[in-house]
């Protein structure tokens, strides 16, 4: 098993594709840091501004590293599941396309450890890629921004955190996107062992997600009520959860808290239930498939 | 005759007040030469805000004042979002512009302490505050509560307690009541978690329109002088 | 001589559509066994069922005289396969797909294992060039050093000239020679060229159409006893009476409009004496072996069969 899981990264990494994803994370992260030392105030009116009139708004203190890094996570945590699909959709089936799966499994590995040894290639893949946003999106908007109170605005509500009681709340989210990132891979594979192309699983997985994300978003209560409880998306934004932090009776906030972790801890439960029924589901087609290509 | 009885019976009935008026004058003006001993002052404290929709920590603050009406709120380390309206816990605003008209209103009890309530009325119609309440402890001539309406900003209450800093005239804590508008982003911009609590807000939606930033001051050091920085 | 692989009634059924029925045969271990059926007769989805590529309907597959499905893995690791063409990963060079499926073989890889076996395809010096740089023929090369790294006892080979030129063609047949010859090992090839197959193999089976045809030693199916001798006359009619009269009338053949015998090849000069001596006016004489002849009709007169297989 593990000399399969290293011939999947050796193949994953020598792949030039996978390069594109931290290439496009970079881009994307060193455009919003670009951006926002430019034209941070005015991103920040555009959610603070009609405060001003009741509230001195320290501007300049707000949009500093940690800050930044919200932003980016906030932006790009919706996209990256994209370039995750990009990888996991097309770990089996590009293989199919390719020609070579025939060959892989004709070898003396059972289809079982094929697909785990992919699923767990993927899930480094995935732990490297957020790997890569947190130096970029964290440890160098900190070099370049600085650290300070972090502000994060619900729809209805502010919540600002204390500088010294951040840096845990974004190892906890960047593990909990790790872990619905891993959901999206597992079903990309899943998707994968469907097909015999490339493209179709990678785009399967990016429309899954944009309807699901869209149902999830929408606010219709009929879709509320009988749709999201079971939608994969809607618990994909629990990360954020880490930064919505509990006030006491006082109605001040409690340094180290979380405003509803058993809402967090709900949420990994059903993404980990997702990933094994995904993954199970994979390894059941796969090893019933009729090797064709 | 038959014309100057009612004028005289006017005077009668108005002469006590035109009395009291002046009383009540030369107690603001007191409150006021108490105050403006003070030209300047830097005060560390803490400050508490309870607004519904902030959930924000007890921030650390330092408060710069100078004669006559500058003053600044900061938080040294964090961020804080300090209400607008919290310049007006410089009473100078008020009082010090000397033009207003002063108007007893009696006698009343603010946690048990007896005071003096006085309604201030800016001579100038264009003046940004329309009317000020203020309470008045006589005996150790501070004030204890202000009630101060706006022309814009809507109507802010200042309560304040006293102790080691009574002989500046300057409180040791100070509760600040504002109203505030409601806040709300759409939930496409903000991609909020829902973690099954976005009903609660609904509820107390019209209970907590108030906000509320409690001060408390421990120390001050006064007048030693202020560099000008300090209020960009 | 024992059994390596021994097929029994294996039927493969996709939805409707029957790619293998009742399929038996057996390889025995040395043979170069040619496994020959025109595109689409059911030869890859056999090949694909011995190689656990495609799971069978029914029937039952035995290789190294072990059920394949619960042996897999332990039968996998002695079988060296090159599966229609070398589809490798393009990206990665010849070295390291050599190395990457070596190790998938369970082989502990070393470079010098790999660098012999590159430099026994002619492929040393692009070692360390990538896949999508190579020719057709080199990348067949490389699929070949993939198919014997590990040292299998049994090598299947799909369809390994297609595509390929004729100097390909020719050291596929010269390689399959020497590891039959030389090293010993039992080798299932498939095409659907007989003149390929019957240059190498020793034992064969014709398939078509999902079913058994044909199977039998090559010396055998190509005996030269079953030469087709077709005649063309200025009087067809006349000159089959005339050869029913004669010594040769038990080697005529039903009627298909010309004059045909089958015959041994040696005996055509007699057979052309004869003719001339019973006056017949000959226009051509032409001789094909019967297998080659029954191969052609596989598709194009199915009705011919019979005329084979009995």
């Amino acid at each position: 098993m593990w000399k399969l899981l290293q011939i999947e990264l050796y193949k994953i990494f020598k792949k030039p594709r996978t390069y594109i994803a931290f290439g496009a994370i970079a881009a994307i992260i060193l455009l919003i840091q670009m951006a926002l030392l430019v034209n941070g105030k005015e991103y920040l009116q555009f959610g603070l501004g009609f405060l001003d009139d009741s509230f001195e708004i320290p501007y300049d203190r707000i949009s500093n590293g940690y800050w930044i890094c919200f932003v980016i996570l906030n932006l790009l945590l919706i996209h990256v599941p994209i370039l995750v699909a990009l990888v996991a959709g097309d770990i089996v089936s590009g293989e199919a396309n390719m020609g070579t799966l025939r060959l892989m499994v004709s070898k003396p590995v059972s289809r079982t450890e094929l697909v785990l040894a992919k699923f767990l290639a993927s899930v480094i893949y995935v732990i490297a890629l957020l790997a890569w946003m947190a130096l970029i999106a964290l440890a160098l908007s900190m070099l370049l921004f600085g650290t300070g109170d972090v502000v994060v605005a619900k729809s209805m509500e502010l919540h600002q955190i204390e500088q010294s009681d951040v840096l845990w709340r974004y190892f906890a989210a960047f593990g909990f996107a790790a872990l619905a990132l891993i959901m999206v891979a597992s079903l990309s594979l899943l998707l994968s062992c469907l097909s015999d192309n490339s493209i179709g699983p990678i785009v399967a997985t990016v429309c899954i997600i944009i309807v699901c994300t869209l149902i999830s978003e929408m606010q219709i209560p009929l879709y509320d009520k009988y749709l999201k409880p079971y939608l994969f998306t809607t618990y994909m934004l629990g990360w954020k959860g880490f930064f919505y932090i509990a006030v006491d009776a006082d109605g001040q906030t409690i340094r180290g808290s979380v405003q509803n972790l058993p809402a967090i801890l709900k949420s990994m439960g059903v993404i980990l239930i997702y990933i094994a029924g995904f993954v199970t589901t994979a390894v059941l087609v796969f090893r019933k498939k009729d090797i064709l290509s | 005759m038959k014309k100057i009885f009612p004028f005289l019976l006017l005077c009668l009935l108005v002469s006590p007040a035109l009395i009291k008026a002046q009383d009540v004058h030369q107690l603001v003006e007191k409150v006021k030469a108490r105050i403006e001993t003070v030209k300047d002052y830097t005060a560390s404290g803490k400050m508490k805000t309870n607004v519904s929709f902030l959930k924000v920590p007890l921030a650390n603050v330092v408060i710069y004042f100078r004669r006559p009406n500058q003053l600044k709120i900061k938080n040294e380390k964090g961020i804080s979002f300090v209400p607008k309206g919290a310049v007006s816990i410089n009473l100078n605003n008020i009082i010090s512009s000397g033009s207003y008209t002063a108007l007893d209103a009696g006698q009343d009890k603010l946690n048990s302490i007896p005071v003096r309530v006085v309604k201030l009325l800016p001579s100038d119609e264009n003046a940004e505050v329309v009317l000020s309440t203020l309470y008045i402890d006589e005996a150790r001539l501070v004030i204890l509560k202000t009630r101060t309406t706006t022309r814009d900003n809507g109507s802010y209450e200042l309560e304040m307690s006293y102790g080691n800093y009574t002989s500046y005239g300057l409180p040791d804590k100070i509760i600040f009541s504002f109203n505030t508008k409601e806040y709300k982003l759409p939930k496409g911009v903000t991609f909020d978690f829902d973690d099954g609590s976005g009903a609660k807000p609904e509820k107390d939606k019209t209970k907590n329109r108030k906000g509320r930033a409690e001060i408390t001051i421990h120390s001050y050091t006064i007048n030693k002088g202020l560099a000008d920085d300090v209020f960009k | 001589m024992s059994a390596i692989i021994r097929v029994n009634n294996l039927s493969k059924q996709f939805n409707e559509i029957a790619a293998v029925t009742d399929l038996s045969f057996t390889v025995n271990e040395g043979d170069v066994y040619g496994f020959l059926g025109q595109n689409g007769a059911g030869k890859s989805t056999t090949i694909r069922m011995l190689l656990t590529l495609v799971r069978p309907s029914s029937g039952s597959i035995h290789v190294f005289g072990k059920d394949l499905f619960t042996h897999r893995a332990e039968i996998l690791k002695q079988v060296g396969a090159v599966i229609e063409k070398p589809d490798l990963y393009k990206y990665l060079s010849a070295y390291d797909n050599l190395s990457l499926f070596a190790k998938m073989s369970g082989l502990q890889v070393s470079r010098t294992l790999l660098m012999d076996q590159l430099k026994q395809v002619g492929l040393e010096e692009r070692a360390f060039s990538k896949v999508k740089t190579f020719s057709q023929g080199m990348k067949q090369r490389l699929g070949i050093a993939v198919a014997l790294v590990h040292n299998p006892r049994l090598i299947v080979l799909d369809e390994p000239t297609n595509g390929l030129d004729p100097q390909g063609i020719a050291d596929i047949r010269n390689l399959v020679l020497k590891l039959s010859r030389e090293m010993g090992k039992t080798i299932l090839v498939s095409s659907h060229l007989l003149s390929e197959i019957e240059l190498v193999a020793t034992r064969m089976l014709i398939i078509d159409k999902g079913k058994k045809m044909v199977e039998g030693s090559v010396a055998e199916l190509l005996d030269p006893s079953k030469t087709v001798v077709q005649l063309e006359t200025t009087d067809n009619k006349e000159t089959k009476e005339k050869l029913k009269q004669s010594k040769w009338s038990g080697f005529l053949q039903p009627d298909h409009g010309a004059v045909q015998l089958k015959m041994n090849k040696d005996e055509v000069p007699a057979l052309v004496n004869d003719l001339v001596n019973m006056q017949v006016q000959l226009l051509s004489v032409n001789s094909t072996h019967s297998l080659e002849d029954y191969f052609l009709s596989l598709t194009t007169r199915p009705g011919h069969v019979e005329a084979f297989t009995n």
